[in-house]
This record gives structure tokens, C-alpha cells and sequence, in this order.
């Protein structure tokens, strides 16, 4: 099992022929996920190559083309941030389950009017944008995570972070223990997919025995999810907030990672997070640890 | 990205919102040609000479003077420019006024608090208003939070006239003052979205005697992200009011902010960069910096961000922490190598390589006969790099 990604998935790659989206579709196919086309205005017709993998996909015109013709259900989008908004929506009219977005530095406004799209119908959920992505690992990786550091095995993974999310499965192969599916949702202020979407499903998972939530200062997504763990979570979870150290009212790289009206802090979110039963695992590098005490 | 308020007017005035007759001044002389101005345009002798730093709470740090005619504009000018203010939210070290708003002086009747921003909760820009202007929303959030009234916006209609007129009666207006406040709230949001607003605040929001409203104080914050539409912002920017380490930080492709340590951090991903900060503080170190290199970065940027970081004098030692995914670590340890020879190691330097090619990046560390402490994770380095910079700051 593991959630929302496996062999099932058949993904197309809005902004194949760029510099991003070659090198990750490439990467991506490398690993064994089916990619089935790629969408690049004005390149309908011709065909995409995978210098590692060896593999090639027909790049189509429209995500609409590309889904009726490939039988995609999965869109995972590279298209830089001005033009990003407009790939999320169009694979959404596509019809395809779930849109991954890669893209950091989509503008709010863009995010808002997307998520009111997302809000108004219940075919396609949104994972990101600002994040690394999916992986279900031996089956399908869809983002930009090194496939490598994975291992198929019953620990979820749900990050905020990309690099904390690989230090994170780094930490937990070492000590021998696999993952079902990690999940980056992204640092952004406005996204598609949250901590609490993603802990239902694992709840349901029968092949997830245990969680690691990755989460950050800015915004109160920990705080609700908290509050979920506490009140329906079945299995052990460990946590860790980065960023108890930043300084108030400055934006930590990713777009949400900011205190502001000294709301967001970690110290809020670890005290909630506590009081749910998660164990926070004291420095970032005792998050595999943490969570193996709890097994 | 913040601006200065008579910048945020200038732009509230070109969407047709009300805001008082006003006019910047870089200099004392300046400042009394811009009050007779105004005294000619207005018939009236009172003007307000107030600070231009991108700080709220000037009016009580001394930064806001009520004066009659140009000379004494002139001398409260004078006065005010090249001082330090210190706000709570300047910091301790407080900020040096270089510019000043000249404005002409208005009747207040009532003083009322405006603002609209994105509520990352609820996933819309919220329209909220309170009858206490003048103070720090926090504290009436804080303490009478059912004074703060609020409308989400659906971005599918836009500001509706209902919602704007709920929270007008909500305040008490009514008749004349009413319309007018529809009418504003109507523009600030249609501001709101061309301009890319993270937030507009408008505190006070002035009720004059006569019943008319006026922005007698306009806060904008644009979203970052929509800079590439915006290419006006760049002559918006004040070079004073930012951090030349940062904004050189910025042009090379990386995430810098600088903190009051004294341990360099170089890192590859915001949350791996915060944590190592973290990190080094779990251990008794302070960070210097927040440094993120990004996902991507070549031998270049990370050449760059060693420069970067052996430019602050308080630094003591410096920590490499980076976990190669797309990354390839021979490439982190090609950018460290070469950036070590070209800028000279002066501190001791901790690194820590994990992930992609990470044999491969370690050899070349081992081999290049650079005086580099190699760490075998994230804990490793920072105990190391904490022993080797000394704790605290």
C-alpha cells in the first residue's frame, strides 16, 4: 500500500523540455515511475529523451491532450512561478488526481485564486507548490528527492522542508527502517496539500506503523495538526519544528517561514505538538532516533 | 519588500483614496518649501513633519512633529533628520532618519484602524477594521479581540459592497462617511491585488470633523514573490533601510539573513538552514547568519556565500552542513576548495557532507591539505564547530 502514489501513477511533466523539468523527468523515469508525456506549449507533437534513464515520452501541447491521449492521473509541474499558477489549473481542468508542484516562488495571489478552485471541486488534490514532492519508495517517485536514501518499509514521512525531509529517511534507512510514502508539502503561506490531509491518510494506511511531521515556524498548520493527532491519530509520531532560533518578523528563506505578530513561533507549535503526544526529538539529527523509541 | 509611507500614499492616492496633501523632503530647506507649499494650497498653517523609516511606532518615539508654518517645519526638519529613532519595532539599535513626509494637518474627528493581508488560515485576504486607531493591533487583539472586525475576500468576486458595508456599520458610521468608506474599501482592495500586497495597514483611518475619511497612515508590505511583475518596486526600495550583506546575498541567488552570532552556517534547503541554527544553539553556539544556497547552487554561489559569510567580523568559525540531493556534494566540496584558496581560511571550518557523491566530495576535502574539520552528520559538525568557535556570541 503507502498513499496517494505507486505503480498505478502515470505522470505528465508540465515544462519537460526546460532545464528542471529534463533533468527530473529524467531522474524520475531512472527510478521506475511511470512518466507518460509531457506538456510544453508549442512543442506538441514532438518527442522528449531521458539521457539517463534511456526512455523517452511525446511531449503534447495541452494538459488536456496529454491526459486524454496517455490516461495520465498524475501532473507534476516545473513550470517557473510566473506560469506555474496557470499549469496547476489547467492540469486540474485536465482531470488528473493529484498535481504535484515543484515551483518555488509562485506569488500568493496566484495561490489564492488557485486554492478557491481547489476548494470548489474534489477530483484533484494539490501537493505543494515549494516542495520536494512524493515518493513511494520502489515504486514511484514524483519531486526531486535523491531516490537513493529511500527504502520501502512502514515510517510516512510529512515535511514542510525538502532537505530536512531527506535528512529525516537519511536518519530512518540508517537504522534500518523503510518508508511507506514521504511527502513534502512545502514552505509556502498558501498550499494545496496539509499535514492534516496527509496524516488521514496515513491513519488509514495499514502499512504505516509510524510518522515523522517535519514542520517550521510561520503559520499554525503544526497547531491544527496537533490538534488532529491528538483527538484521532493512532499511530506513533515523532516531530520536529526548525527554526526555534530565527528571529521574529524575518522571512527564513521559505515564504511562510516567518513569525509575525509573534504568532507561528516553534515554541508554540512543539508545546501543542507535546501536549498531542508526539515526541520532538531534541536536535535535528535524533529525528530517525525519536521515532524508533516510539516503536 | 516594505516602503515608506509617503510612498504607500503616493500609491493608495493614484487608486483614488483619500489621503492628505503631502510632500517628501530629504533636507531641512526642503522641509520649509514643502510647508509653505502646503500652507498656500491648504489656507491652513498646520503641518506635520514625520520620519521615513520602515518602522510603526514613530509617533511615540518622537518621530511625528504637529508644527505651525514653514520655519518651524524647518527647524523641527532639521532636528529629526540624521537622528535615531528607536520603536519597538526598529530594535534596540534603532533606525536613522534620512527622510521626511511634509503633510498638511487635518481635523480628526475619529481615528479608526484598517487593514488588509493575507490570512493564511482561512486561505483569503481578510478585510478587518477596528474602532481603536491609533494603537498597535496586536495589543487589541490581544486584549479586546472582539473590537477587530473582519471579511474574508473570495478572489472569485472580489470585495463585495455588503461586506464593506457590514464592517462600516460595525464601526459606527453612517450617511456620507459610510458611502465614502465603501468606496475605500472597494479601491484598497482593488489596490491590494495589482499592486501584489502582502498587507496594507491604514492606522489611523482618519474620520475628519466635516465627515470625510483620509489614510493618515498607510503600511504596505508587496509579496516578494511578485517582484517579477513589478519591475517599479526596484525605485521603491530604500538602500538605507536594508542590509547591503543581504541584498548582495540576494542578487547572487541565495537566502541570507544576518543574526548576532558568531558561527558562520552554510546550508543547502531553509528548513535543513534553519535547523542547523538551531542546532548550533542546542550545543551553545550562536548562529551568525541564516544562509540557504539552495537546492541547486553551483561551485559559483557557493564560492559567493563563503565570501559573504567571512565578511562579517563576528564570525569565528564557519559550518558546512549539506545534504546533496539534486546537489551532488564533489560540487559543494569543488565550491568550498575553491572558495577557501581564493578567500583564505581564517576561522576554523567544519563540514559535513551527506548524500549524492558524498565519497567522492569527502576524498577531495581529505586531499586538498586545507585545514578542514570533517564531520560525520549534522550532530557531529555542530558540537564540533561550537568547541572550535567558542560559545556564545
Amino acid at each position: 500500500m503507502a498513499i496517494l502514489v505507486g505503480p498505478q501513477t502515470r505522470v505528465i511533466v508540465h515544462g519537460i523540455t526546460g532545464t528542471a523539468g529534463s533533468f527530473h523527468a529524467d531522474h524520475c523515469l531512472a527510478y521506475g515511475t511511470q512518466i507518460v508525456g509531457g506538456v510544453t506549449p508549442g512543442k506538441g507533437g514532438s518527442s522528449w529523451e531521458g539521457k539517463t534513464s534511456g526512455k523517452s515520452a511525446p511531449v503534447f501541447d495541452t494538459a488536456f491532450d496529454a491526459v486524454q491521449q496517455t490516461g495520465a492521473n498524475c501532473s507534476l509541474v516545473f513550470v517557473p512561478p510566473p506560469f506555474a499558477a496557470d499549469s496547476i489549473l489547467e492540469a486540474v481542468d485536465a482531470g488528473v488526481e493529484l498535481v504535484v508542484c515543484i515551483t518555488e516562488g509562485i506569488p500568493v495571489n496566484d495561490m489564492l485564486k488557485v486554492r478557491r478552485v481547489l476548494d470548489s471541486q474534489t477530483r484533484t488534490r494539490l501537493i505543494g507548490p515549494n516542495c520536494p514532492g512524493i515518493i513511494t519508495p520502489g515504486s514511484a517517485k514524483i519531486g526531486i528527492m535523491p531516490g537513493h536514501i529511500h527504502r520501502p518499509g512502514h515510517i510516512g514521512v510529512v515535511s514542510k522542508s525538502g532537505t530536512l525531509t531527506y535528512e529525516a529517511v537519511h536518519q530512518l534507512t540508517s537504522l534500518g527502517l523503510g518508508q511507506s510514502t514521504a511527502i513534502g508539502i512545502g514552505g509556502d503561506p498558501v498550499n494545496g496539500t496539509d499535514f492534516v490531509d496527509v496524516l488521514k491518510m496515513f491513519n488509514d494506511d495499514p502499512d504505516t506503523h509510524g510518522v515523522i511531521l517535519i514542520g517550521e515556524i510561520g503559520g499554525n498548520a503544526e497547531v491544527v495538526a496537533a490538534d488532529y493527532i491528538k483527538n484521532h491519530f493512532r499511530k506513533p509520531v515523532a516531530g520536529f519544528i526548525a527554526g526555534a532560533t530565527a528571529p521574529p518578523g524575518r522571512r527564513m528563506g521559505h515564504a511562510g517561514a516567518v513569525i509575525s505578530g509573534g504568532k507561528g513561533t516553534a515554541a508554540e507549535k512543539q508545546a501543542a505538538l507535546i501536549d498531542a503526544g508526539v515526541k520532538i526529538a531534541p536536535t535535528p539529527s535524533d529525528m530517525g532516533t525519536t521515532l524508533q523509541s516510539l516503536l | 519588500m516594505n516602503i515608506h509611507e509617503y510612498q504607500g500614499k503616493q500609491i493608495l492616492a493614484r487608486y483614488g483614496i483619500p489621503v492628505p496633501k503631502g510632500i517628501p523632503a530629504f533636507h531641512a530647506a526642503e522641509a520649509a518649501a514643502a510647508a509653505s507649499t502646503l500652507v498656500a494650497e491648504t489656507g491652513s498653517e498646520v503641518v506635520v513633519v514625520t520620519a521615513q523609516i520602515h518602522a510603526g511606532g514613530r509617533g511615540k518615539a518622537g518621530g511625528v512633529k504637529v508644527v505651525k508654518g514653514a520655519e518651524a517645519a524647518e527647524a523641527a526638519a532639521a532636528k529629526l533628520l540624521g537622528a535615531t529613532l528607536v520603536t519597538p519595532q526598529t530594535g534596540p539599535k534603532g533606525k536613522v532618519v534620512n527622510r521626511l513626509y511634509i503633510e498638511q494637518g487635518l481635523q480628526i474627528a475619529r481615528e479608526l484602524y484598517v487593514a488588509m493581508l493575507v490570512d493564511r488560515e482561512e486561505r483569503r485576504v481578510v478585510f478587518m477594521a477596528s474602532t481603536e486607531g491609533g494603537m498597535e493591533i496586536e495589543t487589541v487583539a490581544a486584549e479586546t479581540p472582539e473590537k477587530i472586525l473582519k471579511q474574508w475576500i473570495d478572489p472569485a468576486t472580489g470585495l463585495m459592497p455588503y461586506q464593506a458595508r457590514r464592517i462600516g456599520f460595525g464601526l459606527g458610521l453612517s450617511g456620507k462617511t459610510l458611502q465614502e468608506f465603501v468606496a475605500f474599501a472597494t479601491k484598497l482592495y482593488a489596490m491590494f491585488i495589482a499592486e501584489d500586497c502582502a498587507l496594507v495597514e491604514v492606522n489611523p483611518f482618519l474620520i475628519t470633523k466635516e465627515g470625510s475619511v483620509f489614510a493618515l497612515d498607510a503600511k504596505i508590505n508587496f509579496e516578494e514573490n511578485a517582484a517579477f511583475r513589478h519591475p517599479e518596486w526596484d525605485a521603491l526600495r530604500d538602500p538605507d533601510e536594508e542590509n547591503p550583506v543581504e541584498t548582495e546575498a540576494k542578487h547572487a541567488g541565495l537566502s541570507y539573513v544576518a543574526l548576532d552570532g558568531n558561527i558562520g552556517c552554510l546550508v543547502n534547503g531553509a528548513g535543513l538552514a534553519m535547523s542547523t541554527m538551531d542546532i548550533i544553539k542546542h550545543f551553545g553556539g550562536e548562529p551568525a547568519n541564516f544562509l540557504d544556497v539552495g537546492g541547486g547552487a553551483t561551485k559559483e554561489q557557493v564560492t559567493q556565500a563563503f565570501k559573504i559569510i567571512t565578511k562579517d567580523p563576528a564570525v569565528r568559525g564557519i559550518f558546512v552542513n549539506i545534504f546533496g540531493g539534486i546537489m551532488k556534494c564533489d560540487t559543494i566540496a569543488a565550491g568550498v576548495i575553491a572558495a577557501t584558496r581564493e578567500v583564505g581560511l581564517q576561522v576554523p571550518l567544519v563540514v559535513r557532507l551527506e548524500g549524492t557523491n558524498v565519497e567522492l566530495g569527502r576524498t577531495m576535502l581529505k586531499e586538498s591539505g586545507l585545514a578542514i574539520t570533517a564531520a560525520s552528520d549534522m550532530k557531529d559538525g555542530a558540537q564540533k564547530i561550537v568547541e572550535l568557535a567558542g560559545k556564545g556570541a
